[in-house]
């Protein structure tokens, strides 16, 4: 998929897919952090041009899929 | 009115007489005059009059049901508080054929509202659903009753019986049994029970897609909505509004206990100041604080007691109207006590499902019981609130941002309280006898009788 400057992009967890495996919170620490029991907590702030090759590549890293991008 | 008692699987359940704001104490509209078991359909008939349903697809019957109910402000009563009539877009716009699911789980451990409507007037909930039904294009309905709640079940299966011997049913009318538990009657866990036997709640990221069960979309509504929509069914959206506010109208079952004579399930008026609701229920003493909505509700402090009992007041006094739970906690009673009691009851509710909720509850739960106890220093209710906000938010469903927004209000309203215990000075009481029910309870008593 081609993503256009103009579409915004946002991360979202799946909480029940999620298993704590902490690679989205290491592949784009700039929208995601982990709390203290290693679940990651999702700043759902959109993502720029900058950031839109890191956030697939975090969602893509994820073995449960539970990184989700969301067009806003 | 006397006040009837009846036994359930839980316990004694208590119908109260109903209170209103100073109006008609003799306008009980919704649990009828039957002694109890649910009367027949003769009797609900001539209670309540005879519903008539369109036998088939009658567009105009359709409108007027829609406009009267959207007209009457009712909004759901299963806790999240929704425009009833707003429930049926989703559904009607789908070209397959959509089922309407009863939703009379009732898993608050001190509500007893939906299984008092069922044992009482079981015909009101139905002509409700199959209304609804109608105005959807359904063809079927599903009654969801707890497992662990037979009185109820064998009430409304007699009712559902009653009506396809006279012929009257329309519609299939089915009652089914999901596991009783506090997250099983959760709307999409209800209908993930329904469509493939796992009573899980699911992540729903757009709300206004409807749920499905065999790929056929689901209204699900709870049973005491679909007795008032019943009843606006018949008598229209004005006489629905003779009591209550313009703003919250109608009246509303709920179920009071703790520090009240008649621990029992009401019908009042919305907007009825709380303190009118309690004395109705024979309130017994001072009390230290009332839970309101549920035990995912929140705590209200004793000098805002003359609230209004409607959505918009009781909100803005910090607390939920939830599902009409009413727990009145007597002075002497520890607050915190009774709070950690109900997170740790709440954390083993968690479906386990989710990381927050799984790890974060009972830690939130662990916390509260050493605060309870004055085992903790000053720092533990600024841990308190910090996991609240790490919790918030990020479940699939909305069972932890519950007992966050319980623990909140807990720390506010017996702020004092929570100074004393983290300065190592707990309050006589937190080791003492708790008002709050908890299933695992009466399931042992159920066992040992």
């Amino acid at each position: 998929m081609r993503t256009s400057q103009r579409v915004a992009i946002r991360v979202r967890v799946d909480p029940v897919a999620c298993d704590a495996y902490g690679y989205c919170a290491e592949l784009l620490p700039e929208r995601v952090t982990l709390d203290e029991w290693g679940y990651p907590i999702v700043d759902g702030t959109p993502v720029g041009a900058d950031l839109v090759d890191l956030a697939t590549r975090a969602a893509a890293a994820c073995p449960r899929r539970a990184l989700l991008l969301e067009r806003v | 009115m006397s006040v009837a008692t009846m036994d359930t699987d839980n316990g004694t359940l208590t119908l109260g007489p109903p209170t209103g704001a100073g109006g008609d104490v003799s306008d009980q509209r919704l649990l009828g005059h039957h002694d109890a078991g649910g009367g027949n359909l003769d009797d609900h008939w001539a209670q309540y009059g005879v519903l008539l349903i369109p036998d088939r697809d009658d567009p105009p019957w359709r409108e007027s049901v829609r406009e009267a109910v959207s007209a009457s402000g009712l909004v759901g009563r299963g806790g999240a508080g929704f425009p009833s009539a707003r429930k049926w877009a989703s559904v009607s716009a789908s070209r397959r054929r959509p089922m309407v699911v009863v939703n009379a789980m009732e898993g608050e451990p001190a509500s007893f509202k939906d299984r008092a409507l069922l044992y009482r007037s079981p015909h009101l909930v139905l002509d409700g659903a199959e209304v609804v039904a109608a105005v959807v294009g359904a063809s079927e309905v599903t009654i969801c009753v707890a497992d662990d709640n037979r009185s109820a079940a064998a009430s409304v299966e007699q009712a559902v019986t009653e009506r396809n011997i006279a012929g009257v049913a329309r519609f299939r009318i089915s009652v089914v049994r999901p596991p009783a538990g506090y997250v099983t009657g959760e709307e999409s866990a209800l209908v993930s029970w329904l469509d493939r036997q796992r009573a899980l709640p699911m992540l729903r990221i757009d709300k206004s897609v409807a749920l499905q069960v065999a790929r056929r979309p689901v209204v699900v509504h709870n049973a005491e909505t679909l007795a008032q929509l019943a009843l606006i069914a018949r008598h229209g959206p004005q006489w629905f509004r003779q009591v209550g506010t313009a703003e919250a109208p109608g009246s509303t079952l709920v179920t009071i206990s703790g520090a009240v004579r008649d621990g029992a399930v009401f019908e009042v008026a919305l907007g009825t100041p709380l303190i009118d609701i309690l004395r109705g229920a024979g309130v017994e003493s001072e009390l230290s604080g009332v839970l309101l909505g549920g035990y995912g509700g929140a705590w209200l402090r004793p000098s805002l007691l003359a609230t209004p009992y409607a959505p918009g007041p009781m909100t803005a006094a910090g607390a939920t109207m939830g599902v009409g739970v009413i727990v009145a906690l007597p002075a002497g009673s520890c607050g915190l006590a009774e709070t950690a009691r109900i997170a740790r009851y709440m954390a083993g509710q968690s479906a386990g499902q989710c990381g927050p909720c799984v790890y974060g509850l009972p830690a939130v739960a662990g916390d509260l019981e050493q605060l309870a106890a004055g085992q903790e220093g000053p720092d533990v209710v600024g841990r308190i609130l910090s996991r609240a906000s790490t919790i918030e938010g990020r479940g699939a469903c909305r069972h932890p941002d519950g007992v966050v927004r319980l623990v909140r209000s807990a720390l506010a309203v017996f702020a004092d309280d929570a100074r004393a215990h983290a300065a190592g000075r707990p309050c006589p009481g937190h080791a003492g006898a708790t008002v709050m029910r908890f299933p695992q309870d009466t399931t042992a008593q159920r066992w040992a009788s």
